[in-house]
């Protein structure tokens, strides 16, 4: 028994002296510091989370700061996370997705002192002195998407599959109408353009279904602002042989023959950006800031073989006219309204 | 030898040893995954105790957890496994929302009205569970497993539905502010109730940047009066009869029918106050669009089984519960632990509170081998 207990007690002391003889490791000048506080899906979501952290790790390598994250595995846990943060006197902290916006704007006003930004969120003319907003220019991806469908389409009628309205779906939306009608202009024909709302970012089962309707009904490439319901959408362009056009990170591993392109949406780049100027000590606080094809942050993949070279090569031009502001991708009705009576009409 | 012994039957001791335990084989999970072991165990303590405010935290964290390993303990009691706790605490979570958001009555109405709609709702959910195996014998664990996809799927209507979504965000507008319970909400964020609390470090952190309410109250507070109603009510030792042998039950007389619906409405109601607590009382107020279950539930399972259904030891199981969850938290983003990791930590930690009744027994046996070995 008691040989039991001694040899427990050993190893006890054992481990707590290997541990103790690591000694701290600071006394070096202060690093910049940033954090990121995910959403609920986690730092491997696959989308923004992703991408965000990857983007912070290049950062890291590039500069040598210190990044780092923290998961919320319930929506309960933003302000926790934020106060996290905040406790841990950083240069910069990030949340990550539009769900964190009030707990962001609550932290920031209980810790003037430190410097916040928001992913896909902007507060307008309430953007406090520490809080940066940052948005994309998703329009002027999903503007090129809708250029290369409307120059690859067969049927001439092509679909949309939209999330849940918001800003960032009309972005999509409105930018790849936009795109479809400049290509029918080039080509001189009429292409018709069909649009749904799954009214949901996660029911695979129903982007399945509308996509399927949509297909049957004609169109023969769809495109879908809707996050899972996306996989829906490229299930059924996989069985019935169409083109899906992805969105966000390149999609084309879901379905290699039968995504056209993707529209991409990079906010790790973003991060990486927003947290060098801070970090060169440009004022970045009390605004928003918008990234689009000129930062690199939205675009076309570089590899899409299912686009033909002759339109990949178009596009690419558009993507000038568009970094060098000939075209102006619209982003809501009004603008599209705006942008067919300009160019279209 | 035989005091030794003594001293392993006390559960308190018992359970110290097995957490202890725990902690050595996390110990050395953590040393073979290649972190420093000594530095992640001081984190996860320091990530409890060295500031007012982080044990604040963990005491708010309990507090849902409490519930849900109340509404467990008392199914368990009538013989019945409340799988259903998720649902019931999501459904309560949706009722809370929507009256919190329908309604806008004075604090001292709105309040308890928002809190007894999510109880109510839950009970409903606990109640059709209890009554659909009382009458037709269906399994309670089917009927509740699949009213936690029903619910899980209705906070998502809700969450999307055009009258209650916030646009730009994930879920609904957060409830009337009348209907929230945290201490001082108004106040504490309004430029005077800054600067007051500036000036007091303590009460800065413990009430600002925590979101502090009687919640942990309201579940102690629960947890005693079930204590009650299950070992000095009439009720409760019916419930405890059927919970024990509901064939013996009926033949004394005891009404088995009844007391199963009545245990589930009950279980369903303590789910069910969770869920109405948590939207009134912590930050965000609101239902969001689930992708995955939050695991209130669940975990209260969980709690549930460590407290051996008592209880009064809900209550400590439950602190013990979500300080592992919260410093976990800290592991991983301060020593950048992999929550996988982490989950597997924790996940042993629990394992070895859970086998704690198994301590006494190895030292009576190793007790006894040592007698036999002198003689």
């Amino acid at each position: 028994m008691k040989k039991y207990i001694s040899l427990l007690l050993i190893l006890f002391i054992v481990l707590i002296l290997s541990g103790c003889s690591k000694s701290d490791e600071d006394g070096n000048e202060k690093k910049f510091s940033t954090a990121m506080v995910t959403d609920t899906g986690g730092v491997y979501d696959q989308s923004f989370n992703m991408s965000s952290w990857q983007g912070m790790r290049r950062f890291a390598e590039k500069t040598g700061a210190k990044v780092s994250y923290v998961e919320s595995r319930q929506s309960s846990d933003y302000s926790i996370n934020m106060d996290r943060l905040a406790d841990e006197d950083m240069d910069l902290i990030w949340a990550i997705g539009f769900s964190l916006a009030d707990v962001l704007k609550r932290a920031a006003e209980t810790n003037p002192e430190l410097n916040y930004a928001i992913i896909d969120y902007s507060y307008g003319d309430e953007t406090l002195e520490n809080v940066t907003g940052v948005m994309f220019r998703a329009e002027e991806s999903a503007f090129l998407a809708g250029y290369v469908a409307g120059k690859t389409t067969k049927t001439c009628k092509v679909g949309f599959i939209g999330g849940i309205a918001s800003i960032v779906v009309d972005q999509f939306e409105y930018g790849f109408r936009a795109g479809v009608d400049y290509a029918a202009k080039e080509r001189g024909v009429n292409i018709e353009f069909v649009s749904q709302y799954a009214e949901s970012f996660s029911d695979a089962a129903k982007g399945k279904a509308i996509a399927l309707k949509m297909y049957s009904h004609g169109c023969d490439i769809v495109f879908h602002a809707a996050g899972s319901v996306g996989v829906g959408l490229i299930e059924a362009a996989k069985e019935t042989n169409n083109f899906a056009i992805g969105v966000d990170m390149d999609q084309s591993n879901l379905a290699p023959k039968n995504i056209l392109t993707s529209a991409l949406k990079n906010a790790g780049q973003a991060v990486e950006l927003v947290s060098t100027k801070l970090m060169n000590g440009e004022k970045i606080g009390g605004k928003t800031l918008s990234f689009g094809l000129s930062e690199g942050c939205v675009g076309l993949p570089e590899f899409n073989p299912n686009i033909e070279p002759k339109v990949y090569i178009s596009a690419m031009k558009i993507k000038e006219e568009i970094s060098a502001g000939n075209i102006m991708p619209p982003a809501n009705a009004d603008e599209y309204a705006t942008f067919k009576e300009k160019y279209i009409n | 030898m035989k005091n030794v012994a003594n001293i392993f039957e006390k559960p308190v001791v018992s359970t110290m040893i097995s957490i202890f335990l725990g902690f050595l084989v996390a110990f050395f999970i953590l040393f073979v995954t290649g972190y420093n072991p000594y530095e992640a165990i001081v984190t996860f303590f320091n990530a409890i105790f060295s500031k007012p405010k982080f044990i604040t935290n963990v005491i708010i964290k309990s507090s849902p957890l409490i519930l849900t390993a109340l509404s467990a303990a008392f199914a368990f009691k009538t013989g019945l496994f409340n799988i259903g706790a998720e649902g019931q605490y999501i459904m309560a979570t949706i009722a809370s929302t929507v009256v919190g958001l329908v309604f806008n009555f004075n604090p001292i109405i709105q309040i308890p009205l928002v809190i007894l709609s999510g109880v109510l709702a839950g009970a409903v959910l606990g109640g059709i569970v209890g009554f659909l195996k009382a009458k037709f014998g269906i399994h309670e664990v089917i009927t509740s497993i699949m009213f936690n996809w029903v619910s899980l799927y209705l906070c998502n209507y809700v969450a999307n539905s055009a009258v209650f979504h916030k646009p730009e965000s994930n879920g609904t507008y957060p409830i009337n502010k009348s209907g929230i319970s945290m201490l001082f909400y108004e106040w504490k964020f309004s430029e005077q109730g800054r600067k007051f609390l500036k000036n007091n470090q303590f009460l800065n952190e413990v009430l600002l940047k925590t979101d502090l309410s009687l919640n942990f109250l309201i579940a102690s507070a629960v947890a005693v009066i079930t204590w009650i109603i299950i070992y000095k009510t009439t009720i409760g030792f019916e419930l405890r009869a059927v919970g024990l042998n509901h064939y013996a039950a009926m033949n004394a007389g005891i009404r088995v029918r009844r007391n199963i619906v009545f245990s589930m409405l009950v279980a369903g109601a303590l789910s069910g106050l969770a869920g109405a607590l948590t939207i009134s009382g912590t930050s965000n107020n609101s239902v969001q669009v689930l992708s995955v279950f939050e695991n209130n539930g669940f975990n209260g399972l969980a709690v549930a089984l460590i407290a051996q259904s008592s209880p009064i030891g809900c209550i400590f199981a439950g602190l013990i519960f979500s300080s592992l969850i919260y410093a976990g938290q800290a592991m991983q983003f301060k020593i950048g632990i992999p929550s996988e990791i982490i989950n597997i930590v924790i996940g042993v930690i629990v394992f070895f509170i859970a086998i704690t009744r198994i301590f006494p027994i190895i030292v009576e046996k190793l007790c006894r081998r040592e007698s036999r070995n002198a003689q």
